[in-house]
């Protein structure tokens, strides 16, 4: 490891993004993550990549679907709204089978709604978005140290199986400085890519990047190939961090910046004696459901607290499977919740 | 025995899927045989678009691309970018590139991204059974406009050469059409030279290709062909709007 | 455990960012945890500019502060918008020079510096953030004096290296003020 910087999380994703060897980015301007396309412009022509300001986030995502198709390691970013026009694209690069990294630095909605931050994308990135049946690989960072981290992890796991990986932060995790310590190598994880379109060359058949099947037995089996990456990818890569659940009085499910007001919330309550546990998923796709599994039985009650008006909590809910409550407190519109409230949540919860 | 006459070596052997007596056979085969003739297939990535030709990625012997409805030259700027020795080209259809796709098209001559489009101009939506497209005539039925196009109502055709011919990045620009030999040789012309542009890395290149739809027009073929030149020429004047002299 | 929560506030072009980021990036050095948070979007279009940092021993849950326990306060919409942020305790610098009144509040220390003034008089309008970061550190303590001198160093840009003995300078005069 290196020394330690004081980065803004957003630069943080790009250089993240570089050093894992992405020389390809196509974005276009949106609150609160432009800072991404700024580092991406400034430092490109040193990594001798391209950088292109696309006319729409749609083209950028169909620059990426060109760049992953052509085997290169590529990238878009956007914040909420952007990314609802990239989910097109989203779902094209999904049957094709594209290694590709989409950033969402999640903005308030719906609509235009606001440019602060918020959790009210988690359906759209863990339960579809766009068509059909497909998945992205969904990480939840919480710190800038893990922003940059888990970028470099999403462009391994895209390589490793040909499928999209969304980094989700949050405006503040964007906008927010932190230490952050980069290692003097990344770990790149090497593969094929024969099946690029580089050109033939004339020393092979001609590869062919698509993703439509007219012929419903040849989709259907698409799909079952699909599914079956996506049960590999569950069984390997599903990340979470659990502390202090073994004998908690309550478990609070919470990722992103909030999980990080849930260990300020757990000090606090420790000195009004409630012992406050927390299960954080990493990737809020594939949902860490064995984790609740696991704990389910030793709380009085499970409570979810997000940024948003209730998403997560339905996974949570499956995931607890009816053996314990579970309870949900959550703030819109921009809105944070503060420690205090959680905990007065808590108090009533437990009362 | 000597050969008089040969399947471009870029085409495949697949039989092609197109109604009887629709054009884009032809178009295809003239792109196969300019990228045969300037040797780049191995280094040629084509992009399909959405329309009839959404599967010529079955066609084209060279590595190939299937993109979303409108998408093909933001595909294509992907594929360029990363590697930029490749010959790239889109071929897409009116609908696609006039309508959808024109934000598309406008900004990869914006940016005089380093690709070539195929574009394709029947005045009509194929694939979809017959609709008004961008570049439907007034006066012209389709199933959209039962009536004819009325331009009080559906507005007037697009004329994309022109249009797009005013962008200092899109620095060749041809329309040429497929309703007989000579002009069908023309055509070829045009394509090759928009390859070249690109191989010479000057800027974007479009050849708008006036082409058939019988079953949509409700034409026979030698009518169709007759419609391109009655109906379709004056509405879409050929010849070279951009880079007529460009020396490559 | 010791945890500083700070807002700085005031006009965009005074140097409260640099502010913020100098003493977040001294408090690093130190080995604390620290984390700044800026303003952003609209809000910073109005030439209002403000942001919150903290600095603690142990790790930083929310880097939003819903209240502080100090406050730079560089003009009077800073000093409206933020003074009942403060919890009792704690401090707010105000730079006198700028801000027409003075605060209300009893339960915590004020000080009033005309850091604008005295910076002109030094010859360089914009050390007057420096100044006001002067009476933070020796009020507060959050960061050394030795450490800040370090973030300097890295926050500046190279060729701005030459300024640094008369920002020390504008810091010191700060302090003792």
């Amino acid at each position: 490891m290196g020394e330690k910087i004081l980065m803004k999380g957003n630069e943080v994703i790009a250089e993240a993004a570089l050093r894992a060897g992405c020389k390809h980015y196509f974005g276009y301007p949106i609150t609160p993550q432009t800072e991404i396309a700024h580092y991406f412009a400034k430092k490109m022509p040193q990594y001798g990549g391209t950088f292109v300001q696309a006319e729409s986030e749609i083209a950028a995502m169909n620059m990426v679907y060109g760049a992953a198709s052509a085997g290169a390691r590529a990238m878009t970013s956007s914040s909420s709204p952007g990314i609802s026009l990239k989910q097109e694209a989203i779902s094209y690069t999904a049957c094709a089978e594209l290694p590709a990294v989409v950033v969402n630095i999640v903005r308030c909605g719906p609509g235009l709604g606001g440019i602060l931050a918020a959790q009210c994308d988690y359906f759209q990135a863990t339960k579809g978005g766009g068509h059909g049946d497909y998945r992205l690989v969904v990480l939840a960072p919480s710190s800038v140290q893990e922003l940059y981290e888990l970028t470099v992890d999403a462009f391994n796991i895209a390589d490793r199986y040909r499928t999209i990986c969304m980094v989700m932060g949050d405006g503040m995790l964007g906008q927010m400085m932190e230490a952050v310590e980069f290692r003097d190598t990344e770990e790149k994880f090497e593969t094929d890519k024969s099946w690029a379109t580089t050109g033939s060359g004339m020393k092979r058949e001609h590869n062919i990047v698509t993703s439509i099947y007219i012929e419903p037995e040849i989709l259907e089996k698409h799909n079952l190939k699909l599914q079956a990456k996506y049960a590999e990818i569950t069984k390997n890569e599903t990340r979470v961090e659990t502390f202090n659940c073994e004998d908690a009085d309550i478990i609070v499910a919470a990722y992103g910046t909030v999980a990080r007001i849930i260990k300020n919330v757990i000090k606090t309550a420790e000195k009004d004696g409630i012992k406050v546990g927390l299960i954080r998923p990493i990737t809020l796709w594939p949902f860490p459901t064995a984790a609740f599994e696991k704990y389910a039985e030793v709380p009085k009650a499970f409570l979810a607290v997000e940024m948003s008006a209730g998403q997560m909590v339905e996974d949570v809910r499956l995931a607890v499977n009816g053996k314990r409550p579970v309870h949900f407190h959550g703030r819109m519109g921009g809105m944070i919740p503060t420690q205090k409230e959680i905990l007065q949540k808590i108090k009533e919860i437990l009362k | 025995m000597a050969t008089v006459f040969k399947k471009p070596h870029a085409l495949t052997d697949l039989p092609m899927h197109y109604c009887p007596g629709c054009t884009h056979g032809i178009v295809h085969r003239l792109v196969a045989e300019v990228i045969d003739e300037l040797g780049i297939e191995g280094s040629t990535v084509g992009v399909s678009s959405v329309g009839c030709s959404y599967n010529n990625y079955l066609y084209f012997n060279c590595d190939m691309v299937q993109a979303a409805h409108g998408r093909a030259p933001a595909v294509a700027t992907g594929i360029k970018r990363v590697h930029p020795e490749n010959a790239v080209f889109t071929y897409q259809g009116d609908g696609d590139l006039a309508a959808i796709g024109t934000a598309e098209i406008v900004h990869v001559a914006v940016r005089g991204e380093k690709i070539t489009t195929i574009f394709v101009n029947n005045a009509i939506y194929g694939m979809t059974s017959g609709q008004m497209a961008p570049t439907t005539l007034i006066g012209q039925v389709t199933t959209t406009s039962p009536f004819g196009r009325k331009p009080e109502i559906q507005g007037y055709p697009v004329n994309v050469c022109e249009m797009l011919s005013t962008l200092p990045g899109a620095v060749f620009v041809e329309r040429v059409s497929t309703h007989d030999i000579k002009n069908i040789n023309n055509a070829k012309k045009a394509i090759k030279k928009a390859f070249q542009v690109q191989l010479a890395g000057l800027g974007f290149s479009i050849v708008e290709v006036l082409s058939t739809c019988p079953t949509n027009w409700g034409l026979d073929p030698i009518q169709s062909l007759k419609w391109i030149e009655e109906k379709m020429i004056p509405q879409y004047p050929l010849g070279n709007f951009r880079g007529k002299d460009l020396e490559v | 455990m010791a945890q500083h929560d700070m807002i700085f506030s005031g006009f965009g072009g005074q140097g409260i960012q640099s502010a913020g980021m100098l003493i977040a990036y001294a408090g690093m050095l130190e080995n604390k945890f620290v984390s700044f948070l800026p303003s952003y979007g609209p809000e910073m279009r109005g030439g209002t500019s403000n942001c919150h940092v903290i600095v603690s021993d142990e790790e930083i849950g929310s880097p939003i502060l819903n209240s502080a326990t100090a406050l730079m306060a560089m003009n009077r919409p800073s000093l409206d918008k933020f003074e009942s942020s403060i919890v009792p305790g704690g401090i707010i610098l105000v730079d006198s020079s700028l801000v027409n009144r003075s605060s209300d509040r009893k339960d915590v220390k004020v000080f009033e510096i005309p850091a604008s003034n005295i910076a002109s008089e030094m010859g360089n309008l914009t050390y007057a953030n420096i100044i006001m970061l002067g009476k933070l550190l020796s009020e507060t303590g959050v960061v050394s004096f030795d450490f800040f001198e370090k973030a300097l160093k890295k926050v500046l840009p190279e060729r701005r290296h030459y300024m640094i003995p008369e920002e020390m300078k504008a810091l010191e005069i700060g302090m003792k003020y």
